[in-house]
Order: structure tokens, then sequence, then C-alpha cells
């Protein structure tokens, strides 16, 4: 049974200005110890769906619906809210994008670390701030027992987003969910920030689904990624086949529009327009507008569902299921 | 290389802030050197890119160029004039403009984008008033921005187009030099790549020469003929693209193109990664001898007492005394 199963999951803002279907018929499953890459534009709903599986997005204006999401035979999406409480934090961590506003700026880093500690596990505060020292060393900060009492304030980004890592690992989750968690910070502190982040998991055991938008990132990290657009998967496959053979035309654009895989100085592609208005409904295909393959079936009818064009691969156009292109 | 008179050039230009403790009685406690002694030259139609981590100088350093902080120290020369008192006011600020990093804090969410770009052409007095509207139109077509766009506000594009708004009120002036602080840091790759080609359009049909700021080495690499890296206030290697970026020789800027993943899932997993330990060292405490050392994988003892000066090694400027030695 996969640690996480999740089945058309469906998140929708309710707004004043209409329904906004942030993500629309998400489905996929996370082994234990897999890492499962998130790319896609902002906006395409990455954030949302993990959030969503947190049940961290206040409602209204969300609504989450779907079949379920399994996590470890717990339905994450009718849980009660103690049912919640009691997964998040210590069975599921999550690292957020932001470090400079993630922390509480009034209270000691110790006690927003043990927090989580106290809450879920009988422990005393002693052997909580035990483990605290613990982990911030497992995370690389200098001199922690002097550094243990300090407030965020007195933290550099990175040192934060370290802290921010100790607070996710702590209750040693099962799974991981990892929001950009480097995207704020520089290519060094990247670096040592990925590093742990793979030491960590092969020495937990634990399942990662990483969210960027660096396709960079995710192909030295991720065993599988997941595209998505305009709140849905439009492409799914393990690392190298999604880099080495993209069958969607959007993952292909996306590889076309980095430079680090363009010759120097070469025109780099772009994608005209921009992505769908998500409060109106789709004809067809929802990256149509912008696709240069689009033919007049990709603008009709419902969205594409995924079609399996081998064990483990699978994508969401209609011109590429055909042979087409 | 570049030829006799650079467009553009800074003798040991240096900018450092005070640091002062107290509140009516101010006391000089220290001082940060953000920009401590950088010489640069920049070529017509040149692209010159400045990498860096954050904290390391760069955009001081491109304030400083602009005039919008003086300089404590050395010059600024355009075109073999000296604009280091005056680059904020007349001439210099024509022909010297600059694009922001952020598109959504840059552009005057006030006035529309025909406003927005015919205000520097009222402010200099460039155009007679009944031939605005035609240069207004003539600039945004070189951007890409449809004539019929013009009288709606920023808040009404995305962040890609909004570039483009403040990439073509950096034109209106007709400059010669546009200094860009992390112009596509903000944006998404596909729009990102846009916008870099843009930026590579003009530089090739307007003859402009770019200072192109940014902390993507592989976006620096595809734009830029040379780059220099910069690490607390000063150049440490400085050299054509190519060669700093894809055979660099200063241990920092090894570090820092080891650190960029790289989309290739096969090379990512087998390549040895340099994992430079901690952050870069405060500028109000810079250690002693080379900048780098505390984080150097190659430092000695010499290097701790030793202040490198950019010596040429190999095709290019680099500032460390064991270059050829690892």
């Amino acid at each position: 049974m996969p640690l996480l199963d999740v089945s058309d999951l469906r998140t929708s803002f309710h707004t004043r200005s209409g329904v906004f279907r942030a993500v629309d018929g998400v489905s996929f499953q996370l082994e234990r110890g897999e890492t499962l890459g998130l790319v896609g534009e902002s906006g395409s709903g990455k954030s949302v769906t993990c959030s969503s599986l947190l049940r961290l997005l206040p409602s209204p204006p969300a609504r989450i619906e779907g079949t379920h999401a399994k996590f470890d035979g717990l339905d994450l999406l009718r849980a009660t809210d103690a049912q919640m409480r009691a997964v998040r934090g210590k069975r599921i961590g999550m690292i957020f994008q932001d470090p400079m506003t993630s922390l509480n700026p009034y209270l000691r880093i110790s006690d927003q670390l043990i927090e989580p500690l106290l809450i879920h596990e009988k422990i005393s505060r002693r052997a909580a701030l035990d483990r605290a020292l613990e982990m911030m060393q497992a995370v690389g900060i200098n001199d922690a027992a002097n550094r243990l009492h300090a407030h965020p304030h007195q933290f550099s980004g990175g040192m934060r987003q370290r802290v921010m890592i100790a607070m996710a690992l702590i209750g040693r989750p099962e799974l991981l969910i990892a929001d950009e968690p480097t995207t704020a910070l520089d290519v060094t502190v990247q670096a040592q920030i990925l590093e742990l982040i793979k030491k960590l998991q092969r020495e937990m055991g634990m399942a990662v689904i990483f969210i960027s938008h660096d396709l960079g990132v995710v192909s030295g990290l991720c065993d599988r990624v997941m595209v998505m657009y305009a709140g849905r998967i439009v492409e799914t496959a393990d690392v190298r086949t999604l880099f080495k053979y993209p069958l969607h035309p959007y993952t292909r654009a996306l590889q076309r529009s980095i430079p680090a895989l363009q010759p120097k100085g070469s025109e780099l592609y772009t994608l005209r327009g921009l992505p769908p208005d998500l409060s109106k409904p789709l004809a067809g295909c929802p990256f149509a507008e912008r696709c240069e393959f689009a033919a007049d079936k990709c603008r009709v009818g419902p969205p594409p569902p995924l079609f399996e064009a081998a064990p483990g691969h699978a994508h969401a156009c209609l011109r590429a299921k055909d042979g087409e292109i | 290389m570049p030829p006799a008179t650079p467009i553009l050039e800074l003798r040991d230009v240096r900018t450092h802030f005070p640091v002062e403790r107290g509140f009516i009685f101010k006391q000089q406690v220290g001082t940060v050197k953000a920009v401590d002694g950088v010489n640069l030259t920049l070529a017509k139609g040149e692209v010159l890119g400045l990498v860096g981590e954050s904290g390391c100088g760069k955009s001081t350093l491109a304030r400083t160029i602009m005039g919008l902080l003086p300089a404590t120290g050395g010059s600024v020369w355009l075109e073999g004039k000296n604009i280091t008192e005056s680059a904020a006011t007349g001439e210099a600020r024509r022909a010297l403009q600059m694009v922001f990093q952020d598109p959504f804090a840059s552009l005057n969410p006030r006035i529309n984008v025909s406003e927005t770009l015919a205000e520097p052409l009222r402010v200099h007095r460039l155009r007679p008033a009944a031939e605005i509207p035609a240069r207004v139109a003539e600039l945004a077509a070189l951007v890409g921005i449809p004539a019929r766009n013009l009288s709606k506000y920023p808040h009404e594009f995305s962040g890609g187009q909004r570039q483009r708004i403040a990439i073509a009120r950096a034109l209106a002036l007709e400059p010669r030099v546009i200094v860009a602080d992390e112009p596509v840091s903000a944006l998404d790759v596909s729009i990102q790549a846009q916008i870099l080609n843009l930026l590579a359009k003009l530089v090739r049909e307007l003859g402009l020469s770019l200072v192109f700021i940014a902390h993507d080495l592989s976006v620096v690499k595809h734009l830029s003929d040379r780059v220099a890296v910069m690490y607390l206030g000063k150049i440490v290697e400085l050299g054509r693209a190519e060669d700093v970026i894809e055979r660099p020789q200063h241990p920092y800027t090894r570090a820092l193109v080891s650190a960029v993943p790289r989309p290739d899932p096969d090379g990512e997993r087998t390549r040895q990664r340099i994992v430079l330990p901690g952050d870069p060292p405060s500028p109000l405490n810079p250690p002693a001898g080379c900048p780098f050392h505390p984080r150097c994988p190659h430092a000695q003892d010499k290097c701790k007492t030793t202040v490198p000066a950019l010596a040429r090694f190999a095709d290019r400027d680099a500032a460390c005394i064991r270059l050829g030695e690892f």
C-alpha cells in the first residue's frame, strides 16, 4: 500500500469574483522513502495541492473536495480536526517557502523547535530541548548549544531555513512536504540545504514531496516528477524519462526556455500568452491556447485525462497520445 | 578586447556605509565596506554580467554607478567624463538608465503606461509635446507591448509585461548604458526567457551596453560577453563568460558554479559538488587577508595574512594567491 494515495483532488476558492479551480482533479501515489517533484509556473496549483492535503487553507473561501487522499489509510479529506492535528507536524512535516516570515519573531528558536514535541509526545521539556539541540546539529547549525535560545532575527536566511527544516523533521515524520524550500536562498546555501535534505532522507527513510519551479533542483533530488499546469497534472514520469523523453508540449516548452539547456546566446523558446483564467470553464486542453502543436480536437470537449505512454509515464496530450507529435 | 575608451569605467570605486550607535549622540562604531575598490570597464555594445551571493555588494555597486548612492572613494567615468558627482543629474542620467528587479514595485501604480513612458521625455525636454505620443508608441512597440494596452495601469499586467514596461521606460531617453539589477529573478522561467530574448535583441539592435546583475549563473552566461564575480565588495574573478563559468579558476567561482543545480538527472547524481560551509561573512567584520579564506577549501596560512590582488591567469583576472596550485 502506498504511503499517500490521492485520488481526484479538487480545491476551489469561492470568492466574490467567481469560483477559481486552483486544483482540478489531481491524482497520484507516493511510496515510502520516495521523492516526488512537483513543478510548474506560479499559479499552477503546486502549493495549493500540498496545503489542501494538510487542510491548511481557510474555508471559506477554500473548498476541498475529492474522492480521497489516504495517508497510511487515513483519509485526510475527511479526517476530524483532532485526527488532522495528530498528523500535522508529527507524521507529515512541512517546510514553507519563506524562512523570513515562517518563524514567530517573538519566540526563541528553542521554544519553536520543541513545540511539536511537547504537543505530540509525552516528553519532558528537558528531554525535548536535548532533541532540539541534536536536530540543530543535524541540520548543520554551528555552535548550536549557544544559538538554541536565540531569536529568529539573530539568524541569517540560510540559518532560518535550517531551523525550519529542523522543526519539520524533529517529530521524525514519514512524509516531508517541502514547498520551494530553497527559492529564497543563494545557490551556495541552496546546495547545502539540498544535500541536507538528501542526507536526512537517507537516514530517516521518509518520503518527500518537493515543490519547485527550478528544473535543475528537481533533476538532482527527485525520483519521480509531476508537471502541473492550470491546476492539473499534465505529465508525470521518473526523472530521467521526463528530462530525456518529455511528451507533453508544456514540459518540452519548459525545457526549451531555460538557458542552461540551450547554446549560449541562442534565442530562447518562449511561450506566448498566459495561463488560462481558472474561474472560467475550460474548453478542451488548458494548454491549447499557448501550444504550438494545438489542433482542433484540442480545443473541444473536457480537458484531456492522463494517458499512459509507458509504465510510470503518463501525459495529458491528445496529439502525443495519437502519435502525431 | 575592450577598445581604447570604454563607454563606462569604474576606477577603484568604494561605497562604505558608517555604522552608528546611539540616538541623539551618534557615534560611528564601524564601517560596512559594501563596495571596496572595484575597477571595471564596459565597452560599447558589451554585456557585462555581475554575479555573487546576496550581500556581496552587486546591487550597491549598481546604485553607485547610477549615482543613487554616493561613492565614498574612486570615480565613475562615462564616455571619458567623470560623472561620480553628477551621475544623478543632467546628461549622465540620460545616458545611463536602470532596470530594477521587482516590476511590481518599480512602476508607479497610479499612472498608466503611456504616462509612465512619456514622463521622462517631458522631464528631459527631449521631444516637443506633439511628438511624445508617437515616441511612446514606438517605445511600446520596441518592447512588445501592444498599442491598445497603453492606457492600462500596471496592475492590469503580468510580471513579464511589467518588466517590459520598465525596460521601455529605461529606453525612453535613448541611453547608451543600461544597468539591470536582477531583471529576471522575480519571473517564471517561461517569462524569464522572453525578457532575456528582449534584452539580447535590444543590445544587438540599439548597440546598447548592459551591466547585467543576476545570481543565476546559467542566465548570466547566456547573455554576457564578460562576467565579473563579486565577493564581499571586491571582484574576485573577471573574464570572458565562457572562461569564467566553464573553467573557473578562483575557488569561490568554482564553488558557485558547482552549486548551481543542472537540469540533467544523470550528471546531477554523479558529479562532485563543492559545498561551501557557512554563510558569507558579514561585511562589517571582513576576515583579514583573503576575504574568502574562512570558507575556502584550499586556504593556507598565507591566505590569512595576504590580501590577494587581481592578477592575469589563464585568460582572465583572478584574485587568489594560490592560482594554478589546485
